[in-house]
């Protein structure tokens, strides 16, 4: 694998919590009771961890001097790695749960690989700490999805509805790519045709105790690992990087 | 908040902070079932490593002393110093006492 591929997916990795965790930071304050509104909060601070330390990572291997914050702050949208998964608005309750859901399982499967691979010792040593949260994450996302499915009437329809809506975001956690193939070869990430069904396994058993059923659709949106991303990351990224973009030395 | 958080029972939460000691309550939470109250105590209660241990439970299942029963229940126990156990030297390997 060459230091870019390298690279690359580091990014992948790093863009998909901050992204997230910056979309879960906006329910501060706003979440239906003061008890999840501390809970999502909790999960956007431990996906932030985990950016920090694979921005920091990257920024090493890219031996340009770039830190965690250049990496975070100082990128377009163009530049972004994340799925577009991460970056739909939250809209409802469900939605942004059905969203947590489909990506904590995914990253799950992801951290558990990573966790165990031995080409790069540092990922494996953040991803083996970062397994912890991410178990309590899905276990969180999984365990809503069973209340609001099987829960009223009015609940299953809206948990449903935000199921079949980010249904065609979900195919591109396991797009084959050339990083991706690069980054399988290097056996660092997890096969994604393999992943993939180990994933819809576990969404089919959890979404069928829920109530839920899973979407049959195939058409699958893409583009976020080649930074095309949906209009909503252009204002993530202008609400999120305005202060340091505007005051870049501002120190806290 | 909303009407919801009405809707859920209230749960009293205790922790134990470190091993050895026992779970001391820390405060109150609302949730729909003892295993979301679980869930919800941690991220309240926990989340700057107060814990190794989390006890729920229902709200309505304490019993209370009523502030008027106060005289009765604590007052006899104000003025018989010879019940004190504070005439004892304890040696400093006993920390919580």
């Amino acid at each position: 694998m060459t230091k870019d591929e390298h690279f690359e997916w580091l990014l992948w990795l790093a863009d998909d919590a901050l992204i997230l965790a910056q979309r879960l930071s906006e329910w501060c304050g706003h979440a239906p009771v003061l008890e999840e509104d501390i809970a999502l909060s909790n999960i956007a601070l431990d996906l932030i961890g985990q950016s920090r330390a694979f921005y920091a990572h990257a920024g090493q291997l890219e031996g340009l001097g770039r830190d965690e914050d250049q990496l975070a702050f100082f990128r377009t949208d163009r530049d972004f790695r994340n799925l577009l998964l991460v970056e739909q608005p939250n809209g409802d309750f469900g939605d942004t749960i059905a969203r947590q859901f489909f990506f904590d399982q995914f990253a799950l499967l992801r951290f558990t690989h990573l966790a165990q691979q031995s080409f790069d010792t540092e990922v494996a040593a953040i991803a083996t700490k970062a397994l912890k949260e991410v178990r309590y994450h899905a276990a969180h996302s999984a365990e809503w999805m069973i209340r609001l499915g099987d829960g009223t009437e009015e609940s299953h329809q809206r948990i449903q509805e935000s199921v079949n809506r980010l249904w065609e975001y979900t195919g591109e956690c396991f797009e084959p790519n050339s990083f991706q193939t690069a980054a399988e070869k290097a056996n660092v990430l997890p096969h994604a045709e393999s992943a993939h069904k180990e994933w819809l396994a576990t969404i089919t058993s959890i979404l069928s105790q829920a109530t839920l059923s899973v979407p049959n659709g195939t058409w699958m949106q893409k583009g976020g690992r080649q930074g095309g991303h949906s209009e909503h990351l252009s204002y993530i990224l202008a609400e999120m990087q305005v202060l340091p973009r505007t005051y870049p030395d501002a120190q806290w | 908040m909303n009407q919801s958080s009405s809707d859920w029972p209230l749960w009293e939460v205790f922790v134990r902070s470190r091993q050895g000691l026992s779970h001391k309550h820390v405060g109150s939470l609302h949730a729909a079932d003892a295993g979301m109250a679980i869930s919800n105590a941690r991220d309240v209660y926990t989340r700057r490593q107060e814990g190794v241990s989390i006890w729920v439970l229902p709200a309505d299942a304490i019993s209370a002393s009523s502030p008027a029963d106060k005289d009765i229940l604590f007052d006899p126990a104000n003025d018989k110093v010879y019940r004190h156990a504070s005439f004892y030297d304890l040696p400093d390997e006993v920390k919580n006492m």
